[in-house]
């Protein structure tokens, strides 16, 4: 029971990690239509950003709290701005072309950030500095959790309510749901859609990169392609959870991250990438729409 | 008459490159090539999914996989065998060998096919970009399978598989896979790939039963695919799962987009030139990949139709007539 | 139709060769001897290693010889095969094709070996392997050399230190299913630990280059082993080591000589006291060539060399030794190892040659101790085992075969 009780401590750790990631690609396909492949990318980035900063900070030296905000803070900005740049760049010349074609984009910008960070870095796994000295909390039943992971559910949850305070109580939220139902009715209405695309991707690319940051924490190897598999997984999730429905990555993230932890524990530590998949095919097969979708009519 | 002249000329043409290449190059430089060829099978292939059909599959390497491992077991199982006792009864090794590839390649393509069909039924259903992402998940989770079972080497890699393959077979198959893009690029099934890519529910209130087409390009893509992971296994005699990830998918893709979606000749090309880069760019292949991605973008920011669109190379009679058709 | 776009592509291709030009080293008069390792990649320590000790004999040689075995120049190419094992095949495959290297000198992981020997054991050449353990590697062929212990001694040498040092009755094992080394290793261990009356309570499995272990330890934890056998690669080994500590494992932790780096304690810090492991060397070990052999390594590259870089310093001196017994006795044969020479009868016979020089190998005093090759070409010599106390690699005991 306490095996079972402790693989859902780590399931859910991972599992908000997941929704972290899962918010921002939600957030993008809501508005685009386009899955952006290079979400995982800014993951990545955001632990690297973290690194070098702790590094620059000197917050390994003498760990303490307030430093390691600042680590957070640096690097989610930084990967801001990494996020308006790709969009402006890659994705808006790409906006009125086939999905297609912003797709294959959408690869290319992943694989570029991937090649460059191991270009700029150097393919060597890099090793992220303990900025918070890591301590175990036993919870009773032969189950411990580490205080790396209690941050990373904390942050995980203040950041998931920030961005639900954005989206429902601000102007700019219902912007960017009004851009999400008819980007052209919106535009009528005089919402400038270019910055509130923008906007969307800059909020998305910060939680990715804090998410990059919380991962680092707990895990601290990190390397240039470390972006990839959760990147697809945070997709998965996203789809699970009815992409395009905030509250319904967050959902997928949990699902995903307890699902995958089970499976390694009980089934096999090497089916551990492939079902994320298995649960994606399921769920598009069974309920398109994901658990907290709605169908959604083509029209002709 | 014309076709079996045609035939007999280019059987002719392969096998005396075959005796004269390996002569005059040195083994890296005909590894480059039988690479060039079976990237040009691959690209090929991808190209009647993506390219004729417009439906968007980043799956392909996982029908290689298929085909190399399938190949590669039965030739270790059961190949190898018949090559020794045909060896015995005075049967040349080459004839022997060239038999047992052959069976095995067609082997692994029809293992690739039924996975085809496995894969291509359910998903089809879907659109856009989630039959991308399906695709890409069956691709992940073929390759996750082969990971786990230890019969076929698992993650540590299937060593020791025959060495059959020369420049003939490899030559062979890329005219087979050419010319039947081609014939089927002229034919009315070809029409109707082009419709569903064109405009997929006018298609079908038209009657193209889009379903079994688009099921119809799967198989034959990933049958393709599966020669070629067939001709790579029997090549490298080394497999390992590490070289068929999405990334392998991607590469392809990029063929065929660099190429031009739909057009045959430009997805030759295209794996002729982004195999041969690598090689050209060894000194500085630390920046391959950069310029891959960066070719992608700028591709589909400047021209997305690649560099053949959807053109073909030589059949000016073959144009004016689709052309006509188009109008 | 079809002789068009034949001759299109053979006209692409014919250009596309023209510019690779025509390919292989020039004909001077030089040996050529080729050096492949995992610079980059997951287990990038080894790699420099290899390529460093092999640079320090050069070094050497260039100090007292001029660089020079039997009045030809000798050159090293080294290669990154980027710790991926199709990359091992295809960089050897140019070593010994574009290079037309004299001998290999390669691999430390047992699994890049395996992907690398046939290419060599075809061509004839020689292949010299500093540190793979795996039994299978010198199998593939007469031109596979090794200049360390197999793993079945090895897998024993744990076992005999938990059962009979640190008396213990309940191990869990926790491999890397992606490599040849600790897929074997386990099987040895296990067979040895059995044996000698202790009994294997789990076996768990994880890839290189995966990050979380905890669902893997977890289950362990549930089992409450008496210490747990981790026979896999240095970055893992200290990643899971942190992790079996953060969910509250205290059992020691026992490996092989995957861990061998000075990475290691860096990634796996305090969690990694009280674990031990089998070696090739022991740096405090007061051996005079040894210590000498650590400060002249100190001196050129400001670290302390592991013991890949002292065995890859081994390989590389056994063959220069060889080549330069050859270039002694039989001159005419020995000439046939000038690259202008790459290809022919002469070169081949050459090859042979030195093959048999390199098997006859026998008490030659490596700094890891003496080497004498088996008749499977394998080095039968003692293991270290070396335990973590304080943060820091403490020899403990030897163990020999």
């Amino acid at each position: 029971m306490s095996e079972f009780l402790q693989q859902l401590v780590n399931g859910v750790t991972w599992g908000s990690v997941y929704a972290l990631i899962a918010l921002g690609y939600t957030m993008v396909y809501g508005i685009l239509r386009l899955i952006n492949f290079a979400h995982g990318d800014v993951y990545m980035l955001g632990a690297f950003f973290a690194y070098f900063a702790s590094r620059a900070l000197g917050a390994a030296t003498d760990p303490n709290p307030g430093k390691a905000l600042l680590v957070l803070v640096i690097s989610m900005l930084a990967a801001g701005a990494v996020g308006i740049v790709i969009e402006r760049f890659a994705y808006k010349p790409v906006r009125k072309s086939s999905r297609l074609s912003a797709l294959i984009t959408a690869i290319g910008v992943s694989l570029l950030l991937e090649n460059g960070g191991i270009l700029v870095f150097g393919s060597d796994p890099k090793f992220f500095p303990q900025i918070i000295t890591a301590r175990n909390i036993p919870l009773g039943l032969g189950v411990t959790i580490s205080n790396q992971q209690i941050i990373i559910l904390v942050v995980s949850l203040a950041l998931m309510f920030a961005l639900r305070f954005i989206v429902l109580q601000t102007r700019v939220g219902k912007a960017m749901r009004a851009v999400s139902y008819n980007p052209t009715a919106a535009a009528l209405m005089g919402i400038s859609v270019d910055r509130i695309v923008t906007f969307t991707f800059m909020l998305g690319s910060m939680l990715a990169a804090a998410a990059g940051v919380l991962v680092a924490l707990q895990n601290p190897k990190i390397e240039p392609l470390m972006g990839i598999m959760p990147g697809l997984k945070a997709f998965v999730a996203a789809v699970l959870g009815g992409i395009g429905n905030i509250p319904g990555a967050v959902l997928g993230g949990l699902v995903m991250g307890i699902a995958e932890v089970m499976v390694v524990g009980y089934v096999s530590p090497t089916y551990r990438d492939a079902i994320a998949f298995v649960l994606l095919i399921v769920i598009l097969l069974v309920r398109p729409a994901g658990i907290l979708g709605k169908a959604t009519a083509e029209k002709v | 008459m014309k076709h079996v002249l045609g035939i007999v000329v280019s059987l002719g043409v392969l096998v005396a490159l075959d005796i004269v290449l390996p002569r005059l190059l040195n083994p890296y430089l005909f590894q480059v090539l039988v690479l060039c060829g079976i990237n040009v099978i691959l690209a090929v292939s991808l190209n009647l999914v993506n390219g004729f059909t417009g439906q968007f599959s980043i799956g392909h390497a996982g029908f290689m996989a298929i085909g190399a491992y399938g190949s590669a077991m039965f030739s270790l199982e059961i190949g190898q065998r018949w090559v020794t006792t045909l060896g015995a009864l005075g049967v040349p090794p080459v004839i022997a060998q060239g038999a047992a590839l052959l069976v095995a390649l067609l082997a692994g393509g029809a293992l690739a096919a039924v996975a085809g069909y496995l894969v291509g039924l359910p998903s089809l259903r879907l659109r856009g970009d989630y039959l991308a992402i399906v695709t890409l998940g069956f691709g992940e989770i073929i390759r996750v399978v082969i990971l786990n079972v230890d019969a076929i080497g698992a993650a540590r890699g299937l060593p020791g598989i025959p060495g059959w393959v020369n420049f003939f077979w490899v030559g062979f198959w890329v005219l087979i896979v050419i010319v039947v893009s081609r014939r089927l690029a002229a034919s009315t099934h070809g029409r109707a790939l082009f419709a569903i890519r064109d405009d997929e529910v006018a298609a079908e209130a038209l009657g193209v039963d889009t379903t079994s087409y688009k099921v119809l390009a799967f198989v034959m893509g990933a049958f393709f695919a599966g020669v070629a992971g067939g001709l790579f296994a029997h090549y490298l005699s080394y497999l390992n799962p590490n070289s068929f990830t999405f990334l392998k998918s991607i590469e392809v893709i990029a063929m065929v987009v660099l190429g031009g979606m739909g057009s045959i000749s430009g997805a030759v090309m295209a794996a002729v030139l982004l195999t041969l880069a690598p090689e050209l760019l060894r000194p500085v292949k630390d920046y391959r990949m950069v310029i891959y991605s960066l070719m992608l973008i700028v591709l589909m920011i400047t021209r997305p139709g690649g560099l053949m669109g959807s053109r073909e190379i030589g059949w000016p009679r073959f144009l004016r007539r689709a052309k006509a058709e188009h109008a | 139709m079809t002789s068009r776009l034949l001759s299109r592509l053979a006209a692409l291709a014919a250009l596309g060769f023209a510019l690779a030009g025509c390919g292989g080293s020039g004909s001077k008069n030089e040996i050529v001897i080729g050096e492949y390792g995992s610079l980059t990649g997951n287990d990038a320590t080894f790699g420099q290693s290899t390529k460093n000790g092999v640079e320090l004999a050069y070094q050497e040689l260039v100090a007292n010889k001029q660089g020079k075995i039997g009045g030809l120049p000798v050159r090293i190419v080294s290669e990154d095969d980027q710790g991926k094992a199709e990359e091992a095949a295809t960089v050897v495959q140019k070593l010994l094709n574009q290079d037309r290297v004299v001998t290999v000198i390669g691999e430390v992981a047992s699994s890049r070996s395996l992907a690398a020997a046939p290419a060599c054991q075809a061509a004839q050449v020689p292949m010299i392997s500093p540190s793979s353990t795996n039994p299978k590697v010198t199998l593939v062929g007469d031109y596979i050399f090794r200049m360390c212990f197999i793993d079945p001694f090895q897998g024993t040498v744990m076992a005999k230190f938990a059962a009979q040092n640190l008396k213990l009755k309940k191990v869990a094992i926790l491999k890397d299913v992606k490599s040849d080394y600790s897929v074997g290793l386990t099987q040895f261990f296990t067979e040895s630990f059995t044996a000698l009356g202790g009994s294997v309570i789990t076996e768990q499995a994880f890839s290189a280059g995966d990050q979380d272990f905890r669902a893997q330890l977890t289950a362990i934890k549930a089992k409450h082993p008496d210490a747990i056998y981790i026979p896999g690669y240095y970055t893992e080994v200290g990643l899971i080591a942190r992790q079996a500590r953060e969910l509250g494992l205290t059992c020691p932790l026992l490996g092989g000589d995957g861990w061998e780096s000075d990475q290691l304690i860096q990634i796996g810090g305090d969690a990694l006291n009280g674990a031990y492991y089998s070696n090739h060397f022991a740096v405090d070990n007061p051996d005079p060539r040894l210590q000498e052999f650590l400060g002249r390594y100190k001196a050129k590259y400001g670290n302390e060399p592991d013991a890949i870089g002292g065995l890859a310093y081994d390989a590389a001196n056994v063959l220069f030794q060889a080549l330069q017994k050859l270039s002694e006795t039989d001159p005419e044969t020995f000439a046939g190892f000038s690259s202008a020479k790459a290809g022919t009868d002469a070169r081949k016979a050459a090859e042979k040659k030195l093959r048999d020089l390199i098997a006859t190998t026998t008490g030659y005093p490596g700094v890891t101790g003496t080497i004498t090759l088996d008749e499977n070409r394998n080095a039968a010599k003692p293991a270290m085992v070396i335990a973590i106390k304080g943060g820091k690699k403490v020899y403990d005991s030897t163990i020999n075969p």
